[in-house]
């Protein structure tokens, strides 16, 4: 990354962080390298994903135990989790990470960022409502105003293709896409009943907007016990956010392929693309290891982001100085950093030059071996002499 | 690159078991490969029949990498090659043109008759960390994602994967050409995994940008022939037969000897200490020959799969060549394993090769020429690829690349690689070549390897130093 792709990056993560400091949660960071059993005995990521993976033998990796660039951030931040809170309840943490994944067209890093968030160890909608906001939040706070949000729901699917009572391989076959990720396989299955029939062709034709939508396919007929169950959580998510007035469409097509997701689904769309993603997965930390423990959390793609955000570039040339001492000689240098030490102190960027040469920063300060400074606003071209540090701040300072 | 016409065809053609198949259909075709035989001394072929078509000739594993990597423009070669690569690298320039129908087999996974798996169902749950031996590694890895195997180690392996399950390994990936091979080796199939005949490979960028039709329609109209006499060899048995396992003390020896072609110098070896060993070396042998030490057992496996199994402690103690353990080695510098022992036979040197018509007489030649660009990077081909890559390190060389080989290295040079990292007798072999040896590495012989951890194991080590005291005395007889 470039000085002007940093500037954007650092932009994201600072809102990010401040975002999520003021909600109350703590930041964590987890090692780059981790063993690959960490992400298979989680059974969390797909083969597709899996084949993707940088894993590789260690220096001491006789014994056939691979290591892998994190593949994502989630995992390692529940191994975090039950190694350090296991038991504790609303634990909220937060992280930037970099994830590696093989990306074989070329068009996309291999190597991404992530802002991402977990919350663990409580199970209510209020908490998906939260970390939704949080994430709106943020990245309205990056001058996105026009982010779309749409929901799915894991445990609804689930049951449904749990109430399909699917046997034989060729089904067995879709299910494995479905786990996949590819939901569209659904719509090939020709169940027994004609509920679920109907159900699925709803479910994948319309896009639901409001919690009615949900109601609606909750009041047909022969609905499973367990489908009206995940139905009524997801009623209640999206009638909280009815209330909060806060839009979003229903679209189960993009529902993750993660096997740990076990209830809400999540995802933000800018003009399109995809920019961030999470949901609940109560199934993650008894995958990685650890006891029975909600979890939830979403993650949001720096990389997608960066070419979105326009930070104000320049903003700091405001404030910017150049100390240009006229000679290298011992006492001008003296003089350059005895000046700038006093500006920085004040909150300027003070640059030092002994060569003369031009600088986009606002201020120049020219030093010779005369008592006076020559203080030059680049913004009007403007020149004024100054007799000590303190008029050289007063002239400085009396302009912003 | 390919040099000269853009008709000008490179094919690959393959050594050891393909051979017989391949050259009788060749033969059919009328392609003019004459000495494309078994007891062909050359390895550079040129038809006498076609114009611009020659040939080389590789280890089959060798082939759908070379012409991958534009090398080659066709290479035959089994099924079971090509998409052991292309499960790990899908995007490779390799494009499957024609079935060629002989050799049939099947890749399967498979567990030991003597263990309680059955059903693959029974991989997906637990907390078993398996161990996966195959010289399959990366079809195996892409199984085991399939099956959501939860924790697995794979151990790649260069061969006689099936004599590892059940004490050394839960499962195998491996290949199987008859109905009954898998029964016969004392294992159950779980899953087959693919399927593999011969086939006809080519570079898809050759296919794009060539007129490779001639060469082709040749191998379309053979197979249109009612009579297919390539379809009646049968690929050669390993010969080796199963003779079941026995209980073992916790604290009895794993040994592991080498088959190949140091096998009749052990068996030599062992006569000579005393030491009786019924199945290795004679009319029938046998994975797991029996012993005449008591608490020792033996597993007869490949020499340059030794140290690692030694390493992960699958094995105590086992007869290597120091060539193999360097290798494993600089790989693994912290790695467990120790050389107690020189056998002193099989003794070869570990040598830099390139070919005469390059004007480099020793390694600082070498590098002259790397960093003036007219060897940048230079290509490296090695069955030892840690220590060419070692080599070329110490030795401030670069850039390099190494090509991992499976074996018949000196056939790489000059067009497929400027250096070579192989093990030579006397040289003749390569002088014969026009190649030249540019520096010697180090000197390996048969050497014995021991599993540090097991030395602090007092019974172990008790009968470990005994052993290589029998050993000593008859190196020194």
């Amino acid at each position: 990354m470039l000085p002007s792709d940093m500037e954007r990056f650092r932009f994201i993560e600072d809102a990010f962080t401040s975002s999520c400091l003021r909600w109350g949660y703590h930041e964590v960071r987890t090692p780059t390298l981790e063993h690959l059993n960490l992400f298979t005995s989680a059974g969390t990521l797909t083969p597709s994903l899996l084949n993707r993976v940088y894993s590789f033998l260690d220096w001491d990796g006789w014994s056939g135990e691979r290591v892998v660039l994190r593949p994502d951030g989630t995992i390692p931040v529940a191994r975090l989790f039950i190694e350090n809170f296991s038991g504790q309840d609303s634990v909220k943490l937060f992280y930037i990470a970099n994830v590696f994944v093989f990306e074989e067209s070329g068009k996309e890093n291999r190597e991404r960022w992530q802002c991402g968030v977990e919350h663990l160890g409580n199970p209510g909608a209020t908490t998906d409502i939260e970390i939704i906001m949080l994430a709106l939040e943020t990245l309205r706070s990056i001058g996105l105003q026009n982010v779309k949000l749409q929901l799915s729901h894991a445990g609804m699917l689930k049951a449904i293709i749990k109430d399909l009572e699917l046997e034989n391989e060729s089904e067995t076959a879709l299910l494995n896409e479905v786990r996949d990720g590819n939901w569209r396989a659904l719509t090939d299955i020709n169940a027994q009943s004609k509920t679920m029939n109907s159900l699925i062709s709803l479910l994948f034709d319309l896009k639901g907007k409001s919690s009615g939508y949900l109601q609606n396919l909750r009041s047909l007929p022969d609905i499973s016990k367990e489908l009206c169950n995940e139905l009524d959580n997801f009623i209640e998510v999206t009638t909280l956010l009815d209330v909060l007035e806060c839009s979003y469409d229903i679209d189960v097509t993009f529902t993750p392929g993660f096997e740990y997701y076990t209830g809400l689904c999540f995802q933000f769309l800018m003009d399109g693309q995809k920019v961030g993603g999470g949901g609940r997965y109560n199934d993650l930390i008894p995958l990685t290891g650890g006891e029975n423990t909600p979890a939830c959390g979403f993650a949001l793609y720096v990389d997608r982001l960066m070419s979105l955000v326009k930070p104000k570039i320049g903003e700091h040339a405001e404030r910017g100085i150049q100390v240009q001492g006229l000679s290298a000689a011992p006492d001008i240098i003296k003089k350059c950093l005895e000046l700038s030490g006093s500006l920085r102190k004040l909150g300027y960027i003070v640059e030092i030059d002994y060569t003369g040469k031009s600088t986009t920063w606002r201020w120049l300060v020219k030093v010779n071996n005369k008592p006076v400074y020559s203080v030059t606003d680049q913004n009007t071209n403007k020149t004024r002499e100054a007799e000590s540090t303190a008029s050289v701040i007063n002239i400085i300072g009396g302009s912003l | 690159m390919k040099k000269g016409p853009s008709d000008y065809v490179n094919l690959a053609l393959p050594k050891g078991k393909l051979l017989s198949a391949t050259s009788c259909l060749l033969n059919e075709m009328g392609l003019g490969f004459d000495d494309y035989n078994r007891s062909t001394r050359i390895y550079r072929l040129s038809s006498n029949t076609q114009e611009g078509l020659e040939a080389k000739m590789f280890q089959e594993k060798d082939i759908p990498i070379q012409v991958a990597v534009g090398n080659y423009d066709l290479g035959i070669c089994g099924l079971d090659w090509i998409e052991e690569l292309l499960s790990r690298y899908p995007d490779s320039s390799l494009v499957k043109v024609i079935d060629l129908g002989y050799d049939p087999g099947t890749i399967q996974l498979a567990a030991s008759r003597y263990c309680d798996i059955t059903d693959i169902s029974q991989l997906v749950d637990g907390g078993v960390n398996w161990r996966i031996v195959t010289e399959y590694p990366n079809l195996a890895d892409a199984a085991a994602a399939r099956l959501r195997l939860k924790k697995l180690r794979i151990f790649p392996v260069w061969g006689a994967a099936e004599a590892y399950p059940p004490e050394n390994a839960d499962l195998v990936v491996l290949r199987t050409s008859e109905e009954d091979e898998l029964n016969k080796k004392g294992l159950v199939p779980l899953k087959e995994l693919c399927r593999s005949t011969a086939f006809l490979v080519a570079n898809r960028e050759s296919l794009m940008k060539k007129d490779l039709s001639r060469i082709i329609s040749c191998f379309s109209s053979v197979l249109k022939k009612v009579n297919k006499p390539w379809m009646e060899y049968k690929p050669a048995q390993d010969g080796y037969f199963s003779n079941g396992i026995k209980p073992v003390d916790d604290d009895s020896i794993w040994m592991a000897i080498p088959d190949g072609h140091q096998q009749k110098h052990m068996v030599k070896f062992f006569n000579k200490a005393g030491i009786q060993l019924q199945g290795y070396g004679e009319e029938e042998n046998t994975r797991r020959p029996s012993i005449s030490l008591e608490s020792f057992n033996v597993k007869v496996i490949r020499p340059q799969d030794m140290p690692l199994q030694v390493a992960n402690d699958n094995f105590d103690i086992a007869v290597t060549g120091v060539d193999w353990y360097f290798d494993h080695l600089y790989r693994f510098p912290t790695s467990p394993i120790v050389k107690m022992l020189d056998l002193g036979i099989g003794k070869v040197r570990m040598v830099a090769v390139v070919s005469e018509s390059l004007p480099i007489q020793n390694t600082d030649d070498l590098k002259k020429m790397v960093i003036s660009g007219e060897l940048s990077p230079i290509r490296v081909a090695s069955e030892y690829i840690n220590i060419a890559d070692r080599y070329l390190r110490d030795n401030h060389v670069s850039r390099y690349k190494v090509i991992p080989t499976f074996g018949s290295t000196e056939v790489y040079l000059p067009e497929d690689a400027d250096l070579l990292i192989e093990n030579t007798e006397t040289g003749a072999t390569l002088k014969a070549h026009n190649l030249r040896i540019i520096d010697t590495l180090f000197q390996s012989t048969a050497c014995v390897i021991v599993n540090k951890n097991s030395l602090n194991d007092k019974v172990k080590k008790d009968r470990i130093t005994s052993l290589i005291e029998t050993f000593r005395r008859a190196i020194e007889a």
